[in-house]
C-alpha cells in the first residue's frame, strides 16, 4: 500500500510495465520531393543544431496522402537519421507505407492518439515548406500547478513551474530549470548533456539535483540555507550552489 | 445537476469514513438532498457508522450488475430523510466495480441529488481510483504525520492527472484539505506535524481541522454520524466544514490547544 512496504527482501519484482506520456515533436510533410526535404530540413537543423540531435521524432504523411503522394519510407527514414534525428513512428501512413515502417521496426500510430497533446505540438512541428525566419532553439514549458509526489515531467527546452515540486516528484529539462515555489523533490537539467544549463528555485529542499549527469543528493544539501532562492550550475563536472 | 465529492487520502485509516458520514449528513441537514456511497467493497465500513447495516438488502455491486435498481438499493438515514447510503458489497471484491458501471450510477443519482459523497478505499487501487475519477470536489484527509502527507500528496497528483476532469481536459478538480486526529498538545512536544507545515508541504486550501477526539469512536459506536453530536469538538469542527465548503466564512477553530476560561475550570474534552 505504502511505497515503503515494496522493500521487502525477496523476489522483487525485475521488471515494471508503466503507461507514460511523451512530448515528441512531429514532422509534418507536405511534399514527396525527397531532394527537397532534405535540403529544408538541413536548413533547420543548422538553425538549432543542438535541440535536433538524438531528437525523436514522429513522422506525419496524413498530408501527402490526402493529396495522393506518395513517398519513400526507407529512403526518408535515411535522410531524417543522417542530421542526428531517432525517428520512432509514423501517422497518418498508408496501408504499404505502414507495413514498409513496421519492416524497418518503426512503430505506426493512429492519426487520432496525441489529438490531446496537438496543442503542444504545434509549436514544435517542422514544415519543411514554410520557412519560418527564425526558429526558438527550444520551447519553454510553462507549470502553473505543482508538481506532486510520482509525477514525472520532461520538457524538450526550457522548464517553469510557478508552484512547488513535492517529495517524490521528478522534473526533467533538456534545458534550465526555474522553480517559483520549494524544490522537495528530483530535479535535471541539461539531460541531453547541456552542461550550460542551469537550475533556479526559490527554495532548496531537493531529493536530488542534476546537471548534465552531475548530481547531488539530499545528503550533500544538508547545509544549504533554506527558506532562500538559490541557483545552481556547473563547474569543471561539480554542482555549484549560490544565493542569487 | 449534482456536484460530486470524492474523499480521498491515499494512506488507509486517516478517517475517510468518518468524515464521508459527517459531511453527508451535514450537506443534507442544510437543505441538500444528499448520497453518500461506499466504495470500499469487500470492507463495508459506511454503513456500520451511518447505523444502517441491519437495513442492508441490495448494494453497489448489485446495482451495477443490474440485479437491483438504484431505488431497491438506496437506503434512506433513520435521522435526515435528505440523506441516503448506496452500501457497498461484503462478499465481492473490488474488481466487481467498472468504470462504466460507476459512471451509469453516479449520472442516474446527478439527476436527482444536490451532492454525492464517495467514501474512498485506501490505497491508489483500482477502487480508490474509481471512487475519485468522476469527482467534481476532493476532499483530501490527512493525517498530521509525514507518511500521511506524503501519500495525500501522490494521491493529489492523481487527482490531477487521471481522473475524468484532467483526462477531458475540463477545469480540474477542487482539492480541499481536512487535516484530522490534529492533537496540538502532541505538535506542540514535537510528535505530529502542525498544520502550518502540513499546508506548507501540501500548499493546498484548508477546509477544516478536526481533533482527536473520543466522540468519534462514541459515534461509530452508536451508529450515528459524529456531526450530530452537536456539543463535541469534532462534530462542530465538521460542521464548520461544511459551512465552508457551502460558502460561508467561519473562523478556524482546534488549531491551538488553548481553551477557553470555561474549558479550564471545567477541564472539558
Ligand atoms: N478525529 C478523530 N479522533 C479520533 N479517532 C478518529 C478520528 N477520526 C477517525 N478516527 C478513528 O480512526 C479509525 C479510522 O477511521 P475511518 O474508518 O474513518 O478511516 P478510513 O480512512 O475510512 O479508514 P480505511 O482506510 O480503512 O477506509 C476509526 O477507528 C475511527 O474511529
Ligand atoms: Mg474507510
Amino acid at each position: 500500500m505504502s511505497p515503503d512496504s515494496q522493500k521487502t527482501p525477496y523476489n522483487p519484482p525485475a521488471l515494471e510495465f508503466k503507461s507514460s506520456t511523451f512530448s515528441v515533436p512531429v514532422l509534418v510533410l507536405s511534399s514527396n520531393d525527397l531532394a527537397i526535404i532534405e535540403q529544408q530540413l538541413q536548413a533547420k537543423i543548422r538553425l538549432a543544431p543542438e535541440f535536433f540531435r538524438n531528437s525523436p521524432l514522429v513522422l506525419d504523411v496524413q498530408e501527402l496522402n490526402k493529396k495522393d503522394l506518395d513517398i519513400d519510407i526507407a529512403e526518408l527514414m535515411e535522410i531524417l537519421r543522417k542530421p542526428g534525428l531517432l525517428p520512432i513512428g509514423i501517422r497518418g501512413g498508408s496501408l504499404n507505407q505502414n507495413k514498409k515502417a513496421l519492416a524497418l521496426q518503426i512503430p505506426v500510430y493512429s492519426i487520432n492518439s496525441g489529438n490531446t497533446v496537438a496543442e503542444a505540438q504545434k509549436q514544435k512541428t517542422i514544415t519543411p515548406p514554410a520557412p519560418e525566419p527564425k526558429t526558438s532553439t527550444a520551447t519553454t514549458t510553462l507549470i502553473t500547478h505543482p508538481i506532486r509526489s510520482g509525477q514525472r515531467l520532461y520538457a524538450s527546452g526550457d522548464l517553469v513551474i510557478l508552484a512547488q515540486v513535492s517529495a517524490g516528484a521528478e522534473i526533467l529539462a533538456e534545458g534550465n530549470i526555474h522553480i517559483y515555489g520549494t524544490l522537495r523533490g528530483r530535479a535535471l537539467a541539461g539531460v541531453q548533456g547541456n552542461t550550460e544549463a542551469r537550475i533556479f528555485c526559490s527554495d532548496l529542499q531537493a531529493e536530488l539535483i542534476s546537471i548534465a549527469g552531475n548530481y547531488k543528493i539530499s545528503e550533500d544539501l544538508q547545509a544549504i540555507a533554506r527558506n532562500k532562492p538559490v541557483q545552481m550550475y556547473l563547474q569543471d563536472h561539480t554542482i555549484i550552489i549560490k544565493d542569487i | 445537476m449534482a456536484r460530486i465529492i470524492v474523499v480521498t487520502s491515499g494512506k488507509g485509516g486517516v478517517g475517510k469514513t468518518t468524515t464521508s458520514a459527517a459531511i453527508a449528513m451535514g450537506l443534507a441537514k442544510k437543505g441538500h438532498k444528499t448520497a453518500v456511497i461506499d466504495f470500499d467493497v469487500g470492507l463495508r465500513n459506511l454503513d456500520l457508522i451511518m447505523g444502517c447495516e441491519r437495513r442492508v438488502v441490495y448494494d453497489f455491486v448489485n446495482v451495477i450488475n443490474g440485479e437491483a435498481t438504484l431505488n431497491q438499493a438506496l437506503i434512506r438515514d433513520k435521522n435526515c430523510n435528505l440523506l441516503y447510503i448506496l452500501p457497498a458489497s461484503q462478499t465481492r471484491d473490488k474488481d466487481a466495480l467498472s468504470q462504466e458501471g460507476v459512471g451509469k450510477i453516479l449520472e442516474d443519482l446527478s439527476k436527482d441529488f444536490k451532492y454525492i459523497v464517495c467514501d474512498s478505499p485506501a490505497g491508489i487501487e483500482k477502487g480508490a481510483h474509481l471512487a475519485m475519477y468522476f469527482a467534481d470536489d476532493a476532499f483530501v484527509v490527512t493525517n498530521p504525520e509525514v507518511s500521511s502527507v506524503r501519500d495525500s500528496d501522490r494521491m493529489l497528483g492523481i487527482l490531477a492527472s487521471k481522473s475524468r476532469r484532467a483526462e477531458q481536459n475540463q477545469e480540474p478538480i477542487r482539492e480541499y484539505l481536512l487535516l484530522s486526529r490534529y492533537s496540538p498538545d502532541r505538535v506542540k512536544l514535537g510528535e505530529m506535524l502542525s498544520v502550518d507545515d502540513v499546508q506548507e508541504i501540501l500548499s493546498l486550501h484548508l477546509l477544516g481541522v478536526i481533533p482527536e477526539s473520543k466522540s468519534v469512536l462514541n459515534a461509530s459506536n452508536s451508529g450515528t454520524p459524529v456531526i450530530l453530536d452537536e456539543k463535541s469538538d469534532a462534530g462542530q469542527a465538521y460542521s464548520d466544514i461544511v459551512a465552508r465548503y457551502l460558502g460561508e466564512d467561519k473562523p478556524h477553530r482546534f488549531i491551538d490547544g488553548k481553551k477557553g476560561l470555561f474549558g479550564k475550570f471545567f477541564g472539558s474534552k
